[in-house]
């Protein structure tokens, strides 16, 4: 279901208008109430008065995490304080996070966003909706919470946390909706699985998964798991939360938001926008948000614009799935490398389980890759060492031929790696000195 | 309806409008809120025509109308009705209103006139009881009156008022915007600038908000009447007290 058919569903032209109105309109705030913008304009001889249309956006210079991390933590605000009523914030695994506050309206729009990202799932309000992200700093939980009572469903706010319990809930509540990370629903799986449940006992029919990139084979092995069918989506904290871009029914690609969003995808290394069909980096301007508004901001997601009309009527821009980050990007030998290409090949091969770790290191000015990879449960006796030798050849000379990584293979213990819940999974472990 | 884009606009090298864009579509109600000095008044003399645009677009119907014949912008379906009335107040009711259909005399199509007179007599009956009256001598609130009826003598698509509570009683200041909705929900589309951002929010179905010569919020009428930054600078502190009586 279209949840806002006036908007999802705008002419281009109409749309291009509003685009540019509420564009200048931001562009006026943050200006006129963030130092942060105003000196950047100010230092690089920019006047915001020329930015005349979408295309001269491009005028402007890019924001990153690290400025915004100097604005930690509300320096980067456009409202005064007393009008922000929500404070989220990134995870920060890395230095400061990232602060982001919400006025009133921007909570108000934030629900009406993550309704149509609902809504095109098929979820309405005879739905149950259990939300197994943490309700915490990080977006992903209140951001459903939201969305989810604006179409009138009825929510259950489980959070990410004890999965058994999870699932009991789950099957007592007659929960028909999850929402998670890919991971964890493919835990949820693999829980049900040992306990001898059949996903039928569950009313699960369709499941929204999101925050970490994930391979359409991962799609289809949590759908033939759990028996539902699952919705990828797309959002980052900076720029609202969930609610940037959503697959509808068709699937055949995310839809963006784009009377919210303004939207460039260039390559990360000549800052020049990429034509359709070419994946390079998002980058994202609000022009709604009244708290926390972001111009140009780079996301380190990649993806690419998808050319063409969706069939089900949307006329706002569709992108491919996210296929990975810039920042975790692995580049050997000239060759791009994204985890979520290693992990569609993992489900390839029988024997192994998606869960994995890349450990990068240098060896006399020479990259060398590890993958440590989790085997399936019973399919190798671990104290035949040469059987087990045998098969890390055998997914080593899969990744040669498919991906050309010559990596070191190590099986590790069914169930050894991490799992995510909420948070991201770090899949990646960097420990070259460049 | 009407489509600008990135309109300059002042007054010799003074320079008002500092690049506005916004649009008004068909059958709706939008209001520029703002304080006095905003450019509220220069962006609807502009699009009228009285001034002429330093650059940018006036899309109306399609066609660019930026810098064009004041009558060519009547003819084309927009009209203003202007800030403070400007009534001839020696001449009658029923003479100020006939003025206002200039651009159809002057094509021959005085029977459209006299259809459209009929019409703003039957909107404001009291205009008929008074047409024989010099206009200087009706109320503020008839004056007003007055200002519409003329604006709608051409038979008008897009109507531009600019204040029009100004000095008037809060119960006209309701007659009036009950008028501009009555006007809207036959059809016509209607653009208002007002300070009195409650009550032109009240009927409108988006509104814009100025500051000095830019556009810095946009939205519907209600996300704006619940914006704080439009509740403190333009609804008055007392705002709260009204919200507490169920007058919102």
């Amino acid at each position: 279901m279209i949840y806002d058919k006036e908007h999802e569903m705008m002419s281009r032209r109409e749309l291009e208008q509003m685009r540019i109105e509420r564009l200048q309109a931001t562009l006026n705030r943050v200006y006129r109430n963030v130092s942060f913008y105003r000196n950047l304009y100010d230092e690089a001889g920019i006047d915001i008065g020329a930015v005349r249309s979408l295309d001269d956006l491009r005028r402007l210079p890019f924001t990153t995490r690290d400025d915004l991390m100097k604005s930690y933590p509300y320096e980067a605000f456009a409202v005064p304080l007393r009008d922000i009523v929500r404070i989220h914030s990134t995870s920060g695994t890395t230095d400061k996070p990232v602060v982001v506050g919400y006025t009133r309206n921007d909570l108000n729009i934030w629900s009406s966003l993550v309704a149509r990202v609902l809504s095109a799932a098929g979820v309405t309000n005879h739905d149950f909706v259990q939300v197994a992200f943490d309700y915490s700093l990080s977006t992903g939980g209140f951001g459903f919470h939201g969305g989810a009572e604006e179409i009138g469903a009825s929510v259950i706010p489980y959070s990410g946390i004890d999965v058994i319990k999870q699932i009991q809930v789950m099957k007592d509540f007659r929960t028909t909706t999850l929402v998670s990370t890919p991971g964890y629903a493919l835990h949820i799986a693999s829980i049900l699985e040992e306990e001898g449940m059949n996903p039928q006992e569950l009313n699960l029919s369709i499941g929204l998964f999101g925050s970490e990139p994930w391979s359409e084979n991962l799609r289809k092995d949590i759908e033939a798991r759990l028996k539902i069918k699952a919705y990828d989506n797309y959002g980052m904290t900076e720029v609202i939360g969930p609610g940037v871009a959503f697959e509808c029914e068709e699937r055949l690609g995310l839809h963006v938001n784009e009377d919210h969003f303004i939207l460039e995808i260039i390559d990360p290394q000549t800052l020049e926008p990429v034509p359709p069909g070419t994946s390079g980096e998002l980058v994202f301007t609000t022009i709604t948000k009244q708290g926390f508004p972001l111009i140009r901001y780079r996301s380190g997601d990649i993806s690419a614009f998808i050319e063409g009309d969706c069939p089900c009527g949307r006329t706002i821009a569709r992108i491919e799935r996210i296929s990975g980050r810039t920042d975790d990007m692995i580049i050997i030998g000239g060759r791009n490398i994204f985890p979520s290409h290693i992990e569609q090949l993992l489900f390839e091969i029988e024997g192994v389980e998606p869960h994995f770790q890349i450990v990068l290191t240098r060896e006399e000015g020479v990259d060398q890759i590890a993958l440590r990879v989790e085997a399936t449960p019973n399919f190798l006796a671990f104290d035949e060492i040469r059987e087990v030798q045998n098969f890390q050849e055998t997914v080593g000379r899969h990744l040669v031929s498919k991906l050309g990584i010559h990596a070191k293979i190590t099986l590790v213990e069914p169930m050894s790696m991490k799992r995510s819940t909420g948070v991201k999974a770090k899949r990646v472990l960097d420990l070259r000195i460049i | 309806m009407i489509r600008i884009r990135n309109l300059e606009s002042g007054y010799g090298k003074l320079k008002v409008l500092k690049g506005i864009s916004l649009h008004v579509k068909p059958g709706e109600i939008v209001t520029i809120i703002g304080a006095n000095g905003a450019g509220k008044s220069t962006l609807l003399n502009t699009i009228a025509s009285v001034i002429s645009p330093f650059s940018g677009e006036i899309i109306l119907k399609g066609t660019d109308i930026a810098g064009a014949a004041p009558d060519s912008i009547v003819s084309a379906g927009c009209v203003l009705v202007p800030e403070g009335r400007q009534l001839f107040p020696t001449m009658t009711v029923r003479e100020n209103l006939i003025l206002g259909a200039y651009t159809l005399y002057g094509s021959k199509r005085g029977k459209e006139a006299d259809e459209n007179l009929e019409f703003v007599y039957k909107m404001f009956p009291v205009l008929k009881e008074r047409r024989a009256q010099p206009a200087g001598t009706l109320s503020g609130g008839e004056q007003q009156m007055v200002a519409v009826g003329r604006a709608l003598m051409s038979g008008p698509e897009l109507i531009m008022m600019d204040e029009p509570s100004m000095g008037l009683a809060p119960i006209i200041v309701r007659r009036i915007f009950d008028a501009a909705a009555a006007l809207r929900d036959e059809g016509r589309t209607i653009l208002i600038v007002e300070q009195n951002a409650k009550a032109a929010l009240g009927i409108a179905d988006r509104g814009y908000v100025m500051e000095t010569g830019s556009i810095v919020l946009e939205g519907g009428s209600e996300e704006l009447l619940g914006n704080a930054d439009v509740q403190r600078a333009y609804l008055g502190k007392d705002y709260k007290d009204f919200t507490d009586m169920g007058v919102l």
